[in-house]
């Protein structure tokens, strides 16, 4: 064992998000082992859901995640309708689509910014969300906000999209188009960025398995989970839709399924608006009551598989609920991914499986051994900025 | 005291404090600083450091974790320094009220000078919410 440095990461980092507190254990440059410690966001929501009626809990399990908005609600209320036997009407399928696909489309656009951004593009940061914010004009016409839909509850959804709004939704999608394709040039055409990512942060289709890993983390990996193809809710089973893989497992394959699901989510986005205007009737069924029993549910977010568990014993309200987020099995893989590679490739990789944080600010670096050396947040994101930069000289650019 | 505040008006840098929010709000803080409303070219500044900072900006409805935290964070803050709670959970605890593990609002923990209703506030209320606050400082 040689010279081992602790650098602390968190809790508190002014970029984004959420509190996370990791240690990475270095010797020298090389990363040796990793320890995340959470709870700082831990609010009881299970225990508080216990507390809400039916109707109620779609609001709660909203705001576990504020960017997997629409996935808690739709796996909550899956989970609902797997207890009470409900078939939902095929309008409220589609919209149920339209928005969770709205929600991958807006959160993918954001982590393709904050890649760019770890790398030292920061251009690709601005651009990319600026291109976020037609997806949210679109949310907020159909919903009245651009966070925290609403629009799910047990037996359907709570508003309609009027045909008068569908060409102006269809317009704003179609604009998405070039804008993907310039992304997707950025990215795949970029010898730079080849050189910086390839290789980096490998997960094989084993620790795929081993860890669990779920969403675009596993499928870069060649790993073709998808809730939306293996277990079909909402609308996903009358589109046509792919499922995209890369075999690599690399930063780089997690960057480009990202990339190209961002197509696949536009062609869904398209289709349904294509049928709603064809399928008319109500959006909802009415729920006179819960049976006793117990229900699961599952939905894809934007970062891989959610789940819910429901009991009930009769009554309005349930008395368990449980909820596992995808992060919670993307987040273990850091062992396999983080330990082996550089501190400069820590910034990005931990970033790649789009933890729900970005965990580089206000880093703190202390040697036991020889004292004080400090290193705070910006020297991270600048040591990853380096390398590109490195790497950008030694290709003679 | 007064050179200092009056110099606070002009470029007000904004350290952001995650007090157990679900990322709504801290997402549309950064929107704030990206092209369509693009903050920065009024001198506002997400700064690493509470050190760097003249106003902190917390969101979340505060938990039990988190709590001793803001407190020492506030007490690390050079003064004058201005307390913002971003979000009704910020605000109120809103949907969160009954949760075991929450402690807050934030005013329960430190002395707060605006308030920024909104689940999440727009990033528009977020720009007027600072104008407004700014205008307060005579």
């Amino acid at each position: 064992m040689g010279n081992r440095t602790v650098i602390p990461i968190g809790p508190y980092h002014p970029l984004q998000e959420e509190p996370e507190f990791f240690r990475l254990w270095v010797e020298g440059e090389t990363v040796v082992d990793i320890d995340v410690n959470i709870g700082y966001n831990h609010r009881g929501i299970e225990k508080l859901c216990e507390l809400k009626t039916y109707d109620q809990i779609p609001f709660v399990v909203e705001r576990v995640c504020g960017i997997c908005s629409t996935s808690h609600p739709l796996a909550f209320v899956n989970a609902v309708e797997d207890l009470a036997d409900i078939e939902i009407p095929e309008r409220a399928r589609y919209i149920r689509s339209i928005i969770a696909e709205l929600e991958r489309i807006h959160n993918h656009l954001l982590w393709v910014g904050l890649a760019g951004h770890f790398l030292g593009y920061n251009t690709v940061w601005m651009w990319a969300w600026r291109y976020r914010e037609p997806v949210l004009d679109i949310l907020e016409k159909i919903t009245g906000n651009r966070q925290n839909y609403a629009m799910m509850k047990v037996g359907g959804v709570r508003r309609d999209i009027e045909d008068a709004d569908i060409p102006d939704i269809l317009r704003l999608v179609d604009d998405l188009v070039p804008a993907v394709d310039m992304f997707k040039g950025a990215i795949l055409d970029d010898p730079v960025l080849h050189a910086r990512l390839k290789g980096i942060g490998v997960l094989t289709k084993e620790e795929v398995h081993n860890y669990g890993a779920v969403g675009p983390t596993a499928r870069a990996s060649g790993v073709a989970v998808d809730v939306r193809r293996d277990d079909p809710y909402a609308a996903y089973d009358l589109v046509d839709w792919d499922v995209v893989t890369q075999e690599e497992g690399d930063v780089f394959a997690k960057a480009v399924v990202r990339v190209l699901e961002l197509y696949e989510s536009v062609k869904i986005v398209k289709e349904c608006l294509e049928r709603l205007k064809k399928t008319k009737g109500e959006i909802d069924v009415k729920v006179k009551e819960i049976p006793s029993g117990e229900g699961i549910g599952h939905a894809e977010a934007p970062r891989g598989e959610v789940f819910h568990y429901v009991r009930s014993d009769g009554t309005n309200r349930p008395i368990r609920h449980k909820i596992k987020s995808p992060s919670y099995t993307n987040v273990p893989t850091f062992k396999a991914t983080v330990i082996g590679g550089t501190i400069s490739d820590a910034t990005i990789t931990l970033a790649a499986v789009d933890p729900c944080y970005s965990c580089t600010e206000r880093v703190a670096v202390v040697d036991k051994k020889t004292g004080r050396r400090r290193l705070n947040g910006e020297d991270l994101v600048r040591l990853s900025q380096e390398k590109t930069e490195r790497i950008k000289r030694s290709m003679g650019l | 005291m007064k050179l200092k505040l009056k110099a606070l008006t002009k470029s007000p840098w904004v350290f952001h404090l995650n007090t157990g929010a679900c990322n709504n709000c801290d997402i549309e803080i950064l929107n704030v600083l990206t092209p369509k409303f693009d903050a920065e070219r009024l001198g506002v500044l997400l700064v690493g450091s509470i050190r760097h900072a003249d106003v902190l900006l917390v969101t979340g409805p505060v938990t039990r974790q988190a709590a001793p935290r803001l407190k020492r964070l506030y007490e690390q803050a050079p003064k004058p320094c201005f307390v913002v709670a971003c979000g009704t959970c910020a605000t109120s605890c809103g949907i969160f009220k009954d949760a075991y593990n929450v402690v807050g609002p934030v005013d329960k923990i430190v002395p707060v000078n605006a308030y920024i209703p909104g689940c999440p506030p727009k990033p528009e209320a977020l720009i007027s919410a600072l104008v407004k606050l700014l205008g307060t400082v005579k």
